[in-house]
């Protein structure tokens, strides 16, 4: 097992490095000069030249690479071209308000997921699966910015009982899970992200479960007697890393942010972030932020892989 | 860090106490009125000097927390908005040496931090955005100065209240730079180590209101300056809260759930919603226009008949009825209410005419390819427009390619200019809120990229004129010559005019006061919060 987990990590180093290339050349293929919101349209071109060397934008890109690289290594992403703060701080400040409503949305949407699908699964064909399958249809089918702007109306605008808009009534820093008057602030949001994993994992939680009831040995657990209950636990016990392995994938989507959820509700996530510094062109945080999101999704991948090892012992082997 | 470092977000239930202890002892106080804004910004406009995030920046910011030599008269709403003094009393230029202004300062006036405005104030401020060995340069300042502070060559103190500002070269409306550049207290810098991350937590201006506090990228709380110096512009509400939305959804719902009390442009189609809401809509004529710039310099736009025909092709009330009650017809690159707006020629929807030049024209159908954007400050309603315009000049024979693209990229499009790229022409909406930059747009000496002339437009006549501006010091004549030049560029179709935006605004039934100019710029401090 332990070296099993330390050939995985060792092997996340290459696909880190990959990433790291990748999300570095990616924002220079797009249209645009990181610069040019920075400089007025009738600076001169020498003005140009001198703002371009005090940001470090003079130098060729492969090099510009390697100096970004030699500082990402040591946690130092640089500094975001329209605020000139730290991108590290930037995006780990946006992650931590990212987590407060994926985390809500992971723990409901798993929870529901895990259960509505098993409960399908079991009843398969009958009225109880019909309608988890009818709303795992709707939840993977329903955009997600359109449900958010639906639910701002229903529950900010007509009934006026949940906030539309930001993450209370001081912002971020005084947001607190414990007061009511705060934490109200992050239920729509999080419904908002709540639905598309709920959907996509019901599916296969159902699929899953469902072929493992199929199989011989579930014909054996009941010739040998076992009952109902039992019988189920050990056809969940088989379905559960492929459970697991769609809820990694979710997981990581969700602490990404979303960047139309996070926009309509103006939460100051990771995904309104990542907006504002593709709309600014601020290459520095837009680089840092996928950076730094693309390691996280190895992280939990590298996670899962290491629970489903754990739960499943035959997967280390292969 | 920077210090502002987040708390952990499932803090301890003492904190919460704390505040609701906090809110009912401010309770007991007099109420404190608070204006909360939501801005179209994507982000807080920096307010460490030089702001960011488009005009926004300095409408709610810069102008709030700071105070430029001269600055804007925003006191009225049925004018054009013309410069007022504001640290500076006086400005003239000096007849015997016309790249010498000076600037005779107010001796009234104290930074929020209690040290006085002076020459020396002054001199520190200029030379922190002008020279990189100043020890208060910062790149971001510099940047979002350069354009107005590129013919500075140096800042000389002449007693404590009057320096003398010299240019590279004479420019006769140099001073229309000045409402551009904000002053900061040397004093509060200096306690900041000129570490602008340092300043940031407490930065200090002359301005109408003070810093209170800001939670990155979410909120910037100002509050009165019960004594600032000009006493008409105290501000009559406690506290302004700007809060960056720049989804026009979610800053019409915060309205009407009341999360807010004042939103920068709703869309067209929300506004019913907002006015039977009991919501209150201002609009009003500013120096905004959303034309074609047109390629002037090479392609089917070289030639003025083409450049015609398609202005002749615009049925503009049509598209003001595609947006109600939020644009007008345009005209010229001036609005009318403009003192350099003039008589220019009307190009009246005539679709015949359009076709029989381009037919005289050579180029029937004429292909054109058009750079736009999806969304951007001032693009109004970019797409369903575009298509408006393209189904008009494709009516009279022309044949409209788009090009479309994120608004920064359109942005690189403008800065570079035409020569870089393989487009006709550019939607680039256009602010004439100065003389200085609209007479240097028309020049050939002013041809991007060094100047924001973008489509290479080349008229001798106009070259004349704008160098008799630039070289005139007198403000009769410099109005005769650019309303001169506006005549001369509208006649020669530099650009295909559309229309105006109205610039509208919705506010709560209890916001009162605010008076909004004709101007990309406002004056919130009047505002005032009523009972209902």
């Amino acid at each position: 097992m332990w070296y099993y987990a330390l050939r995985r990590i060792l092997l996340a180093v290459p696909i880190a490095l990959g990433v790291s290339v990748i999300c570095f050349a990616l924002v220079y293929l797009a249209p645009g000069d990181p610069l040019q919101s920075l400089i007025p349209a009738e600076a001169k071109p020498e003005d140009v030249e001198q703002i371009r060397r005090l940001y470090g934008f003079d130098k060729p890109v492969p090099v510009q690479y390697l100096i970004w690289l030699k500082r990402a290594v040591s946690g130092d992403l640089g500094v975001s071209l329209q605020t000139a703060r730290p991108v590290l701080l930037e995006v780990m400040n946006a992650l931590s308000n990212t987590i407060i409503i994926s985390a809500g949305a992971v723990l409901v949407a798993f929870t529901l997921a895990f259960v509505m699908g098993t409960v399908a699964a079991y009843h398969i064909g009958r009225p109880a699966d019909r309608f988890v399958t009818s709303a795992a249809v709707i939840g993977v089918s329903i955009p997600n910015y359109w449900l958010g702007i639906v639910l701002v109306i229903i529950f900010a605008v007509k009934l006026g009982v949940l906030p539309a808009t930001g993450m209370g009534s001081k912002g971020s820093t005084s947001f607190s899970l414990l007061d009511w008057e705060q934490a109200k602030y992050a239920i729509l949001p999080m419904l908002t992200m709540t639905l598309v994993p709920l959907g996509i994992i019901m599916r296969t939680t159902r699929s899953a479960v469902a072929d493992a009831l199929n199989q011989d040995f579930v014909e054996m657990l009941r010739a040998k007697g076992l009952g109902p209950a039992a019988v189920l636990r050990h056809a969940i016990r088989n379905a559960l890393p492929q459970v697991l392995t769609v809820m990694g994938l979710q997981f990581g989507y969700l602490v990404g942010g979303s960047i139309l959820v996070e926009t309509i509700f103006t939460w100051p996530g990771t995904g309104f972030l990542m907006s504002k510094a593709i709309l600014t062109r601020d290459v520095p945080l837009l680089q840092g932020a996928v950076l730094i999101l693309a390691l996280n999704f190895v992280a939990i991948n590298l996670l899962v892989d290491l629970v489903q090892t754990a739960i499943d012992p035959r997967i280390k082997r292969t | 860090m920077f210090g502002f470092e987040k708390a952990h977000p499932l803090r301890v239930a003492g904190i919460a106490l704390a505040i609701g202890i906090s809110t009912i002892a401010a309770g007991s106080a007099r109420a404190e009125t608070v204006l909360r804004i939501a801005m179209t910004a994507a982000d807080i406009p920096d307010w460490r000097g030089q702001p960011d995030q488009g005009f926004e920046g300095n409408r709610f910011v810069a102008n709030s927390l700071y105070d430029p030599l001269i600055s804007w008269d925003l006191s009225s709403s049925d004018k054009e908005v013309i410069v007022r003094p504001a640290l500076a009393n006086k400005w003239s230029v000096d007849p015997s040496d016309t790249k010498k202004w000076v600037f005779e300062l107010r001796d009234d006036v104290k930074f929020h931090d209690g040290c006085a405005w002076n020459a020396d104030a002054a001199v520190w401020n200029f030379e922190r955005l002008l020279s990189d060995k100043h020890p208060a340069f910062a790149a971001f300042n510099f940047a979002r100065a350069r354009a107005r502070t590129n013919n500075i060559e140096r800042i000389e103190k002449i007693d404590d209240y009057k320096i003398a500002i010299y240019t590279k070269i004479p420019e006769s409306l140099f001073y229309y730079n000045m409402p551009f550049l904000f002053m900061l207290s040397k004093c509060a810098l200096d306690k900041a180590g000129n570490d602008y991350n340092v300043y940031a937590k407490a930065p200090v201006g002359s301005g109408p209101y003070k810093f209170a506090s800001v939670v990155l990228h979410e909120r910037l709380e100002l509050i009165k300056n019960a004594d600032y110096w000009d006493k008409k512009r105290i501000p009559k509400h406690d506290r302004v809260v700007l809060l960056p939305m720049p989804e026009v959804t979610t800053r019409v719902a915060a309205l009407l759930s009341g999360q807010v009390d004042f939103i920068e442009a709703p869309s067209p189609d929300t506004i019913p919603a907002l006015n039977s809401a009991g919501m209150t809509i201002v609009t009003n004529v500013y120096p905004h226009t959303w034309p074609y710039l047109l390629n002037n310099a090479r392609g089917p736009f070289k030639d003025l008949k083409v450049r015609q025909a398609a202005n002749y092709a615009m049925n503009r009330s049509e598209m003001v009825g595609l947006l109600p009650g939020v644009a007008v017809p345009s005209n010229g690159i001036f609005i009318p209410t403009q003192r350099w707006y003039g008589k220019p020629f009307q190009y009246a929807y005539d679709p015949k005419k359009a076709t029989a030049l381009l037919k005289e024209a050579g180029c029937y159908p004429c292909e054109i390819s058009i750079a736009i954007s999806t969304s951007g400050s001032g693009q109004m309603q970019p797409l369903p427009m575009n298509e408006l315009v393209k189904e008009q000049l494709e009516a009279v024979g022309f044949k409209v390619k788009f090009a479309t693209l994120d608004w920064n990229s359109l942005i690189d499009i403008y800065f570079k200019g035409q020569s870089t790229f393989p487009y006709d022409g550019v939607n680039f909406s256009s602010g004439a809120t100065d003389p200085l930059s609209f007479v240097k747009s028309t020049m050939t000496a002013y041809k991007s990229p060094i100047g924001s002339n973008w489509g290479w437009y080349s008229n001798p006549e106009v070259d004349e004129l704008g160098n008799a501006v630039l070289s005139s010091f007198d403000p009769t004549v410099q109005d005769e010559l650019i309303t001169k030049i506006h005549e001369a560029v509208v006649r020669g179709a530099r650009n295909l005019m559309i229309v105006s935006d109205l610039n509208p605004r919705a506010m709560s039934p209890k916001v009162k006061g605010f008076v909004q100019a004709q101007s990309w710029f406002q004056d919130i401090t009047q505002i005032y919060i009523a009972d209902k």
